[in-house]
């Protein structure tokens, strides 16, 4: 949908022709995909399609084997890291790239020692370097956007995994970033707390945040997300507006995933 | 017996206090060691966790009572060393046995801290580094303090036999709880002196229990849900 405004701008991330493999198992076999400025992609796809890899791909958590990633115009190359390891100016790039994209994980991730506002003003103060105290009023601005202003000084483990998680957006959110990353935010949810995660990240998106979402949530990704794309082995089967991709699915992988995930 | 702690006391007492001293000094020096030696022998690269490992392997590999002798009796041996400026530090009984204590508990919690290290979830080191934190930031910040917490109890234990080990600088002529009351021993050979100097240790011990828990409730208040 390029109804955005802001598409004309030219994409924020690219991500082109990614391949990984850890040891003998090929787990991304050249993966090119770009997000506009305000797009939302959902990323669907059965477990070992290498959807998490692609996500984890895009911020060096995993460093491709060939590939490149570009944010925001600046050129980020796929660090090589030879023998002894990745060199000073690679290591200050990647850290560069991390800066730019916020990540919220299937298994949330808080620090566990600090509390939940110093979990979201940590990243600001000392990537940012933001001062401590407008870090701090900065985050529980934030944390009153997702519903949490009564718990600033609670620790993660005085949290119902929604609110882990909620509190892990606006840690993300504090970061400023470009476009934020998914991955698979509700998996390790109860059920009855998927809502109050689908229900912030849907705020987000309608704000014209750009966001990849890694899911298993195919309501959210049919009507939250601008397109969507299938993965399967390593490769994008499919891709296109979730109306089209759920409404008339052309290949048969993706009809017979949708099929069994419905 | 009563008589006894009458007349020699006041020396136990002194010798106490040394074994304090000694001990504090070491456990802080020790930690301080100890910190580079465990991200040391955690690293890649061999020719930085190598010599950590040999350093790791000597000390908790010798008895602590050869090391001192090493250092106090064996140094000397050297007209080098004893012309040298570490003769200051290595002709002094008192600084030989803080330096020996010290360089051996480093290879302790060295060990301990880099068990709590690898014991740190991983995921909550990812969303560091995802967040952008330089890797110094990440281990000043995340890893080392959850590190530490998570080997405090270890920690505990090994300063409480640190402790107990600090008897063995009597054997290098420091006058500490246990050189004292050796020397009280030598006197009038009465055994009860030593059943001072264990009642002593015993409240020292007793001392570090009670402030490792109250540092741990204090450090782990994160670990309490809300009742």
């Amino acid at each position: 949908m390029p109804g955005h405004p802001a598409a004309a701008a030219g994409p924020v991330l690219i991500a082109e022709d990614i391949h990984k493999r850890f040891g003998d198992l090929t787990v991304l076999r050249g993966v090119t995909l770009s997000a506009a400025a305000g797009e939302v992609i959902a990323v669907i796809g059965s477990s070992g399609s290498g959807k998490s890899t692609l996500l984890r791909c895009l911020n060096f958590l995993e460093i491709p084997d060939r590939g490149r990633i570009v944010v925001d115009g600046e050129e980020f190359p796929v660090p090589t890291g030879r023998a002894g390891g990745l060199t000073g100016a690679e290591r200050r790039r990647i850290v560069r790239l991390r800066s730019k994209l916020g990540m919220v994980f299937q298994g949330f991730n808080l620090w566990a020692h600090l509390t939940v506002a110093q979990n979201v003003a940590e990243g600001p103060v000392r990537v940012l370097k933001r001062g401590k105290a407008a870090a701090r009023e900065e985050a529980m601005a934030l944390l009153e956007k997702v519903g949490l202003e009564d718990k600033y000084d609670s620790y993660p483990a005085q949290l119902s995994g929604g609110q882990q998680q909620r509190v892990a957006i606006a840690r993300a959110l504090a970061m400023r970033p470009k476009v934020l990353l998914f991955d698979e935010p509700t998996s390790s949810l109860d059920p009855e707390l998927v809502g109050e995660v689908l229900r912030v990240m849907r705020d987000l998106a309608r704000e014209g945040r750009t966001m990849i979402v890694v899911t298993h949530e195919m309501g959210f990704a049919r009507e939250a997300s601008d397109r969507t794309i299938f993965l399967h082995r390593g490769r994008i089967e499919e891709e296109g507006p979730p109306a089209e991709l759920f409404g008339a699915p052309k290949s048969a992988r993706l009809r017979q995933f949708l099929f069994s995930s419905m | 017996m009563l008589d006894l702690w009458i007349t020699y006391g006041d020396r136990l007492i002194d010798g106490a206090v040394i074994t304090v001293r000694l001990v504090a000094l070491a456990c802080m020096i020790g930690l301080v060691l100890a910190v580079p030696l465990a991200l040391a022998r955690r690293s890649d690269r061999r020719w930085v966790s190598v010599p950590a490992y040999l350093y790791i392997y000597f000390f908790r590999g010798t008895p602590l009572i050869v090391q001192l002798a090493l250092l106090y009796y064996g140094l000397a041996q050297f007209e080098a060393v004893r012309e040298g400026p570490l003769w200051i530090v290595l002709g002094d009984a008192e600084y030989c046995g803080l330096l020996g204590l010290s360089l051996n508990t480093a290879a302790y919690v060295a060990e301990i801290l880099r068990g709590g290290i690898a014991a740190v979830p991983k995921g909550e080191v990812e969303a560091a580094d995802a967040c952008g934190m330089p890797r110094a930031a990440v281990y000043r910040r995340i890893v080392l303090p959850r590190a530490i917490r998570i080997a405090w109890p270890a920690y505990g234990n090994e300063v409480i036999l640190l402790l107990k080990g600090s008897a063995l600088v009597s054997t290098i002529t420091v006058y500490d709880l246990m050189g004292e009351t050796r020397s009280v021993f030598s006197r009038g050979y009465d055994d009860a002196v030593y059943l001072y100097a264990a009642a002593l240790y015993l409240i020292l011990a007793l001392a570090v229990t009670g402030a490792f828990r109250l540092g741990e409730r204090r450090m782990n208040r994160y670990l309490r849900a809300a009742g």
